[in-house]
């Protein structure tokens, strides 16, 4: 019988770039996976996702509660767009999402930040949205290893056994 | 199910070598399997081995924040205990099943 070798993954290089809740968690949980499958992991935030790595707003971060047909009321009915555009609807939401997720044992932000880079995993920022939103290394979670351009992130992905994995 | 022969003592093993049945584990099972992995068991090693086996058997589950949090060891810790697999290869040596968690 014919034996396959397996190549099992050796580094995996993450971008993220857009700044709601399930946007960057979706990065943080392969992110952390990865790392503590012992694989060499590098994540990327940009644009919208740099709110990811931002002091202020990292452990505050949002869920759409507009154009987000998957939205649903507690129970389960449909959620209404138009109750999703009152003010204060979204950071309820927000709000009761990170609670149901730390009930989970999910970490927040800062926290997993730490738990990637605790095991060997890298964070950076994307130079020239760090640019665009006018933010500066300070700004950052100190988590975050450089500002650096996608020409070095790219050098980053090097290996025959990298994939580049964009959320 | 295959059944291997760790320390002298035949115990039933899952397709990925983790132990079926927790009961079987004793210290010289988790020395052999450490060293397999090609880690060196110290007391440390051990304090955590004992909490993740008493988190399985008051099945709760268990993932490396949970850890973290015990007071053994921090994140970090863990990693330099069991590089490359914190919860992986600390379960093993456990003799508790693969981890199921995410985090």
């Amino acid at each position: 019988m014919e034996k396959k070798e397996k190549k099992p993954l050796e580094k995996v290089c993450l971008i993220c770039a857009k700044g709601s809740l399930e946007d960057v968690y979706a990065s943080l949980v392969m992110a952390n996976g990865a790392v503590m499958e012992g694989i060499e992991t590098n994540v990327f935030f940009t644009f919208f996702g740099l709110d990811g790595i931002t002091k202020k707003a990292m452990n505050h971060l949002h869920t759409a509660t507009t154009g987000n047909p998957a939205m649903r009321m507690p129970g389960g009915l449909p959620f209404p767009t138009m109750l999703g555009g009152l003010p204060g609807v979204e950071s309820a939401v927000s709000s009761m999402m990170r609670k149901q997720m730390d009930e989970l044992g999910m970490p927040p932000v800062d926290e997993f930040l730490e738990m990637i880079t605790a095991g060997g995993g890298t964070i950076y920022a994307c130079k020239l949205a760090v640019d665009m939103f006018k933010l500066t290394k300070e700004d950052l979670s100190d988590e975050v290893t450089d500002i650096i351009t996608i020409g070095e992130f790219y050098e980053l992905c090097d290996g025959d056994r990298t994939q580049i994995i964009f959320t | 199910m295959p059944v291997k022969t760790i320390a002298g003592v035949e115990v039933k093993v899952s397709e990925d070598g983790y132990l079926e049945d927790m009961t079987q584990w004793n210290e010289a099972i988790a020395k052999e399997i450490a060293t397999e992995i090609g880690i060196e068991l110290t007391p440390k090693h051990f304090e955590v081995i004992n909490y993740l086996r008493e988190k399985t058997i008051a099945k709760e589950a268990l993932t490396i924040r949970s850890v973290g949090k015990s007071g053994i060891v921090d994140v970090k810790g863990l990693y330099v205990l069991f590089p490359k697999g914190p919860l992986k290869f600390s379960s093993k040596i456990a003799g508790i099943p693969k981890p199921t968690s995410c985090i």
